[in-house]
C-alpha cells in the first residue's frame, strides 16, 4: 500500500502534546511516525504542508446524512464528500433514518451505503428503543454486534422514567454508550424558539431552557443510579453548563457536547423570521452562548459537534414556525472552530482536541491523535485561507445554512481517512 | 434591520406586516389619512377612486367574519377589484404549499394580498417572497401581530381622547396567545402612551412580557387603577384544555370586567374588545352594551384605517425589492 510524507506542517497533536513543524509518515493506512524519518521510507505521495496545520481527521458526534429514506434531501455520496471537504473523517450517525436503526439489517445497511460511498468510517448510533417509540427497547447488543458504536434516541422522547432507567440498565450491561438529548417533550410544547424576550416579541411557540435542563437532571440522576455511561449531545444553555460541570466534579462517568452554530449565534439571529436560524435545541441568548463558550474553554463540555442536518429548499420555505430545523453543518465546522480561536475563547488545541481526541475518547475509538499505529485520519487545512460559502465551494446537498454568502477563514486541503487521500483542494 | 421590507427605498409604506420597526410620523400619517376617509358629516366614509383597476386578493387561511368584511368594504370603497378566498378550503387543504398557492396568484397579475394566517410570520414570509410590485398587509399572523386591528384601535382611541401623551391603557386577558395584544403595545408605545399595563394571570402572559415595554399585574382590582382605555381581549375556550385556566367561571370572577370593576377605573374611561365578544367570561354584557363601551365604533373605523392603509401602501413608486 501507499507511504504517504505530509511535509513540513505544523502538526498539532493534542493527545500527544505535540505542537510542532515537521513531517507526518503514513505507511499501510496507519501513522508510523511522527517527525522522525523512518528507516528505508519511500513515499508514493508527499503532500507539501508548507505553512499548513496538520492534525487528526475530526469525528462528528450527531449527523444526519438522510439515507435511507429521505435521499431527496441527501445522500451518502453528497455528504460524505462534503464531511471530507470539512476534515472530518468520522461520523456518528443519529438513529432516526427511515426506517429507524433500531435492527442489525439497518445497521448493516448503513455500513454499505459507506462503503459504496467510499467513506467507511460512519457509525450508527443504535435507537434506544424501538422505533424511537420510547416503549419498548432495541436489541442493543445485537446492534452493537452489527457495528452501532452508542444507543441513544435520537430527538424523540422516552415514554417515562422507568423505561428510560431500564434502557439505561440494559445499554450498562453491555458497556454501550448513551448518546442522550436533553429535552423534556412536554415543556417543550411543539415550540421553535427560545422562550425569552425574542419569541415574546414574534409570537413564536417557544421551548424554556428548563425542558433542557430538567430531563438533564434527570438524566443524571439515572446515570448515577444504573452505572450508565452518558453522554449528553448539543447542550443549549448556561444551567446545562452548570449542570454537567457539577456532575463531572461529582464524579459522575459523563461527559457533553455543543453544536457548533450555539456558540456562534443567538435567538435575535432568527429576526424576524429566518428560518435558515430555525434549529432544536432553539438558539438561545447572548448569555447561553458565552456559558457555552467558557464551558468548552473549561471542560465541563468536552466536544463539538456538527448537528448536521441537511435540507431540500422546500423544507425551509414557509412560515418560520412551519419549517423544518437544522442546518446543513459539516463544511463550516472546522472555519467556525477556528473562529473561536481567533476571538480568543479557546486555544487552537483545544479546539483541535475537541473535534478529534475528546470525541474519540467519548467513543473509544483508536483514533483521534496522530500516534503511530493509529489508523491515518488526517486533517491539513490552511488556516489563513479565506472562502466564500456559496454553490461552487458548497459539496453539500443541503445548502440551509446561515453562513451563506459569508467569508470564512480556513479550509481543509487535504483529508485522509485510514491514509487514503479522500480529499485535496482544488487550488 | 428587521422590518425594512415594509418600506421603500423612499421610507413609504410598501407592506404593512408589523408596527415594529415603523415611526411615529407613519402612524400618525395613517391615523390622519383614514381621518380624511370619515366625512364631514358623522363616520359615513365616501367612495373614493383611488385604486381603480386595481386588484387585491383577501387570502384568509383562517377564518374571520369582521376582519375580511371590513377589508374588502375598504376595498370597494377605494373603487378596487377585489375578491376573497377563504383558503381553509381551498387548495392548501390539497396540500398545496403556501409559495404555490401564492405564486398562482400572482400568475392572475394581481396588485395586493391581505393575508390571515395562523401561522406567526406567515406574512412576512409571502412579502419576502412575492413579486416585487406586490404590497401585502398582514391581517393577522399566528401570534404576531395584527397591525391593521391596533391602528383601527388607535385611531378610535385618539377620536375619544385626543391625544396618547397621558393615556394609560389596559390590555386585559390572553396576551401570551394575542397578536392583537403584540401590535397594540407596541402602537402605543411608539405613539407616545405615558403606560401600557397588561393585566392578566401568569399562565397567559408570555416570558418576558415586560421587555415589550409594559408594566404587569395579576390583578384587575389594583391592575385598573388611574386607567383611561381598557382594552379587552377574547379568551379561547381551549385554553381551560390546556391547562392554563381552571374554568370560564373562575376567569371571569378574576379578569372578567362587569360594571362594578370599571368603576375602579378612571371615570370616562372606555372600554375597547377586538371582538368577537364572550359575554359573560371575560365581558358583562352590561359592559360591552354600556355608554363607556366604544367596541361597534372600533368596527366602523375598521374600514376607514384598512382604506388608508391599502392606499399608502398602493403609492409605492420607486418602490424596492
Amino acid at each position: 500500500m501507499n507511504q504517504i510524507h505530509i511535509k513540513q506542517g505544523r502538526i498539532i497533536d493534542p493527545a500527544n502534546s505535540i505542537d510542532r513543524t515537521g513531517c507526518v509518515y503514513i505507511a499501510d493506512g496507519k501513522i508510523i511516525s511522527v517527525t522522525n524519518e523512518p528507516a528505508g521510507f519511500k513515499p508514493d505521495i508527499v503532500i507539501d504542508a508548507y505553512n499548513q496545520i496538520v492534525c487528526p481527521g475530526f469525528i462528528d458526534l450527531s449527523t444526519r446524512l438522510r439515507e435511507p429514506g429521505q435521499s431527496r434531501k441527501a445522500t451518502f455520496k453528497s455528504e460524505t464528500i462534503a464531511a471530507a471537504s470539512g476534515g472530518i473523517t468520522t461520523l456518528c450517525l443519529q438513529p432516526d433514518t427511515i426506517p429507524v436503526i433500531d435492527t442489525p439489517a439497518i445497521a448493516e445497511l448503513i455500513k454499505d451505503l459507506a462503503e459504496k460511498a467510499q467513506y467507511p468510517q460512519i457509525y450508527p448510533i443504535a435507537a434506544l428503543t424501538q422505533k424511537l417509540e420510547g416503549t419498548e427497547l432495541s436489541s442493543m447488543l445485537s446492534l452493537k454486534q452489527a457495528g452501532c458504536i452508542a444507543v441513544g434516541n435520537a430527538s424523540q422522547p422516552v415514554k417515562n422514567l422507568l423505561v428510560l432507567r431500564r434502557a439505561m440498565e440494559y445499554a450498562a450491561s453491555h458497556d454501550l454508550l448513551l448518546m442522550f438529548r436533553s429535552n423534556d417533550y412536554w415543556l417543550g410544547n411543539n415550540g421553535c424558539a427560545h422562550e425569552g424576550a425574542f419569541a415574546t416579541r414574534y409570537g413564536l411557540p417557544s421551548i424554556p431552557d428548563a425542558a433542557e435542563t430538567i430531563a438533564l437532571a434527570q438524566c443524571l440522576e439515572l446515570a448515577e443510579l444504573t452505572g450508565c455511561r452518558v453522554h449528553f449531545g448539543q447542550l443549549s444553555c448556561k444551567r446545562s453548563v452548570i449542570k454537567i460541570h457539577q456532575a463531572k466534579k461529582y464524579g459522575l462517568n459523563v461527559c457533553a457536547d455543543v453544536a457548533m452554530h450555539q456558540l456562534h449565534l443567538t435567538e435575535n439571529d432568527i429576526a424576524p423570521f429566518d428560518s435558515a436560524y430555525h434549529v432544536l435545541p432553539p438558539l438561545r441568548t447572548e448569555a447561553d452562548k458565552q456559558y457555552l463558550r467558557q464551558g468548552l474553554a473549561g471542560g465541563a463540555l468536552d466536544s463539538i459537534c456538527s448537528d448536521h442536518q441537511p435540507h431540500d429548499i422546500d423544507a425551509k420555505l414557509g412560515a418560520f414556525p412551519e419549517t423544518e430545523p437544522g442546518i446543513s453543518a459539516l463544511e463550516t465546522v472546522l472555519p467556525l472552530m477556528l473562529k473561536l480561536v481567533a476571538q480568543q475563547v479557546i486555544t487552537l488545541e483545544q479546539g483541535i482536541a475537541a473535534l478529534s481526541n475528546n470525541p474519540a475518547q467519548i467513543l473509544r475509538l483508536k483514533s483521534g491523535a496522530l500516534t503511530p499505529g493509529f489508523p491515518a485520519d488526517v486533517c491539513v487545512f490552511d488556516p489563513e485561507l479565506d472562502w466564500q460559502v456559496n454553490s461552487e465551494n458548497w459539496q453539500s446537498q443541503g445548502n440551509n445554512t446561515p453562513f451563506w454568502g459569508q467569508i470564512l477563514k480556513g479550509r481543509a486541503t487535504h483529508t485522509l481517512q485510514a491514509g487514503k487521500i479522500i480529499y485535496c483542494l482544488k487550488q | 434591520m428587521p422590518d425594512n421590507l415594509q418600506l421603500n427605498s423612499e421610507g413609504k409604506l410598501k407592506h404593512f406586516l408589523t408596527i415594529e420597526g415603523l415611526s411615529r410620523r407613519l402612524l400618525t400619517e395613517i391615523l390622519d389619512t383614514a381621518d380624511s376617509f370619515i366625512g364631514m358629516t358623522g363616520q359615513q366614509v365616501k367612495k373614493v377612486p383611488l385604486l381603480r383597476g386595481k386588484t387585491i386578493v383577501n387570502l384568509f387561511f383562517e377564518n374571520s367574519t369582521r376582519t375580511r368584511t371590513t377589508f374588502e368594504l375598504a376595498a370597494k370603497r377605494l373603487s378596487a377589484d377585489v375578491l376573497s378566498m377563504s383558503m381553509s378550503t381551498s387548495s392548501t387543504s390539497k396540500g398545496e404549499s403556501l409559495l404555490d398557492t401564492i405564486r398562482n396568484l400572482e400568475a392572475m397579475f394581481v396588485d395586493m394580498f391581505v393575508v390571515r394566517h395562523a401561522i406567526s410570520g406567515a406574512a412576512h414570509f409571502i412579502a419576502q417572497h412575492t413579486a416585487p410590485n406586490i404590497s401585502v398587509i398582514n391581517a393577522g399572523d399566528g401570534q404576531h401581530a395584527h397591525p391593521t386591528q391596533a391602528m383601527l384601535d388607535m385611531f378610535t382611541i385618539r377620536q375619544i381622547k385626543q391625544d396618547f401623551a397621558n393615556l394609560r391603557v389596559a390590555i386585559i386577558g390572553d396576551i401570551l396567545h394575542s397578536r392583537v395584544a403584540r401590535s397594540e403595545i407596541q402602537a402605543l408605545n411608539t405613539l407616545g402612551a405615558a403606560e401600557v399595563r397588561v393585566i392578566a394571570p401568569k399562565t397567559l402572559l408570555p416570558a418576558h412580557v415586560e421587555s415589550l415595554g409594559v408594566s404587569v399585574s395579576h390583578n384587575l382590582t389594583d391592575g385598573l387603577a388611574d386607567i383611561d382605555v381598557i382594552i379587552m381581549l377574547r379568551l379561547q375556550k381551549e385554553r381551560m384544555s390546556s391547562a392554563l385556566l381552571p374554568s370560564e367561571s373562575e376567569y371571569f370572577k378574576c379578569f372578567g370586567l362587569t360594571e362594578d370593576k370599571l368603576k375602579l377605573a378612571k371615570p370616562g374611561a372606555i372600554v375597547m374588545h377586538p371582538g368577537p365578544i364572550n359575554r359573560g367570561v371575560e365581558i358583562d354584557s352590561k359592559v360591552a352594551d354600556g355608554p363607556q363601551s366604544v367596541i361597534l365604533k372600533q368596527v366602523s373605523n375598521g374600514i376607514a384605517i384598512r382604506m388608508a392603509i391599502m392606499a399608502m401602501a398602493m403609492q409605492k413608486q420607486g418602490a424596492s425589492g
